[in-house]
């Protein structure tokens, strides 16, 4: 039986005459309980034969390679602006030389991370909801079904290990080219040399921040594929179906990505300061 | 070809079959048994449950109550694997299709076969699809894409893709809603070919009467959720039951 499926069955449980609250409230925790086996269902999967190696890699490509150039620009302009924005303050305390390291600890830490994993969630997001809630809608997902084929394995294994694989690639990529932009700006502003500019920024960087780094990614990544998919897989209603299903995964996937923010940077701090 | 000339071996046997959806009850009760080369047609109005029949059979959809068997295994009792294994004697067209839109005619017939074949070589592969192909006409589209097809041409291919891993039963969803006539003539007279090529049993779900009468062995006639009449076309339609009556000189009139 499909999550859809499954998702019609509690429907016909569910007494008429409840309460509007109470229908929500049911209506919540249905779709956490879908969610968490939609989640339980990736990782039986994942690890088991038969693997769909060459769809794997082709959305690795379409995540990764074709999220380069908008994740590039992004990352530029977000070093060069937050440089321009951090210079008065710390001038005011005459601790403009601190602006590398200073951009350096931002961005890795925090911007690179974040700033991707948003843009992500938005690009690529959305495009699963929508692509696999068509499919749903027009029963593609169905067909695949009926032919003795695992639209699952075929469909969300593919993507979701694309996305946990890609958007650390892509954090890495969108970390160094902000710092690229903020070298620009800083260059442009107080002539530091490039040896000078990326030593300064990764002289407060250690191994704990980077491992910080890639594993909050992995799970951002994990995150935007999973739920792009669960929405996508979860469709009904026809065409307007498909447009909730692309707006409600960028809308949960970005939620969720700060709920994991707060919490992991929680979890890492200590390792840092120790 | 009448029903006593089938084999009598059941591929599917339907007992008590109910399924509802939030508060509307859509089968009540439902018996139905396909004798394997067989053709049997499901009739009924709009929303009368016939796709959901079908969506039950294949295992799409799990009924409320009842026992469904298909070459008698119980359909929702099986692990996801047994399902898989099982699902490899059935073909299904769909009402719409469900071509996938971004693969090439020749990738969306091959795409079941290559993923339940793994050890299958390519020229193989090639050949089975070129044969399905060959089968429904069409030899020559292998290379385009479901959007430059016609709704006859999407239709075909889709019998192929449920023909190509070479099923004993195939199961036909509305086979020629949305098509011309002549369009939908051609394609009853396909079914009947599929169904004397590949000695399959079929099931047609349909309210088209032209559809029931070229392919239909036995006809069953959906109303309220219920087979209210069923035997060959000519004893299914000679009767005074308003319901059915209604049903036959509404489709002719149209």
């Amino acid at each position: 039986m499909g999550f859809a499926e499954s998702a019609v069955m509690n429907t016909v449980t569910t007494p008429v005459s409840k309460p509007v609250i109470s229908k929500k409230l049911d209506g919540f925790f249905s779709d956490v309980y879908d969610l968490f086996k939609f989640v339980t269902q990736f990782f039986k999967d994942a690890f088991a034969p038969p693997y769909e190696f060459k769809e794997t890699i082709r959305q690795c490509y379409i995540v990764g390679y074709k999220s380069l150039p908008l994740v590039t620009v992004t990352a530029f302009i977000t070093g060069m602006v937050f440089t321009d924005h951090s210079r008065p303050p710390l001038a005011d305390f005459g601790a403009s030389s601190w602006l590398p390291s200073f951009t350096g600890i931002a961005i890795i830490k925090a911007l690179a991370p974040l700033i991707t994993s948003l843009i992500c969630a938005g690009k690529v997001g959305s495009r699963m909801g929508a692509e696999l809630g068509s499919m749903k809608v027009s029963e593609q997902i169905d067909a695949m079904e009926v032919s003795a084929v695992d639209p699952y394995r075929f469909l969300v294994v593919t993507r979701v290990i694309a996305t946990t694989f890609m958007i650390p690639l892509l954090v890495i990529c969108s970390a160094m080219i902000g710092l690229m932009g903020s070298f620009i700006n800083v260059y442009s502003h107080e002539q530091t040399s490039f040896n000078l500019f990326f030593y300064e920024a990764f002289s407060k960087i250690g191994y704990a921040e980077i491992t910080s780094t890639i594993i909050r990614s992995i799970v951002f990544g994990f995150t935007i594929g999973i739920i792009g998919c669960y929405k996508g897989f979860t469709t009904t209603k026809g065409t307007e179906g498909v447009g909730k299903a692309a707006n409600s995964a960028v809308v949960l996937i970005m939620l969720w990505i700060f709920i994991e923010e707060i919490v992991l940077v929680n979890f890492f701090n200590p390792f840092y300061y120790e | 070809m009448k029903q006593n000339d089938h084999n009598k071996e059941a591929v599917v046997s339907i007992k008590g079959v109910y399924k509802s959806f939030e508060d509307k009850d859509v089968l009540k009760g439902v018996d139905l048994e396909v004798n394997k080369e067989e053709n049997v047609v499901v009739m009924g109005r709009s929303g009368s449950g016939k796709s959901v029949l079908i969506k039950i059979i294949i295992g799409l959809l799990k009924p409320d109550k009842g026992v469904v068997k298909v070459f008698g295994k119980e359909m929702h009792k099986l692990s996801k694997n047994e399902l898989i294994e099982l699902r490899l004697k059935i073909g299904f067209l769909f009402q719409q299709n469900a071509l996938y839109d971004s693969m090439t005619v020749r990738e969306n017939i091959e795409f079941p076969l290559i993923r339940n074949k793994r050890e299958i070589s390519r020229d193989e592969v090639n050949k089975t699809v070129d044969d399905v192909l060959d089968a429904v006409g069409l030899g020559d589209t292998a290379d385009q894409l479901p959007s430059e097809l016609s709704g006859g041409q999407e239709k075909r291919i889709a019998i192929a893709r449920a023909l190509v891993l070479k099923p004993q039963l195939i199961l036909y969803d509305e086979p020629t809603a949305g098509l011309d006539p002549i369009t939908s003539v051609e394609i009853n007279e396909l079914i009947k070919e599929v169904r004397n090529r590949y000695n399959t049993g079929s099931i047609i779900i349909t309210h088209d009467l032209v559809c029931a009468k070229q392919t239909g062995d036995r006809i069953f006639m959906l109303v309220d959720g219920k087979f209210v009449r069923h035997g060959d076309f000519e004893e299914v339609f000679e009767t005074d039951d308003k319901r059915i009556k209604g049903f036959y000189e509404y489709n002719f009139i149209q």
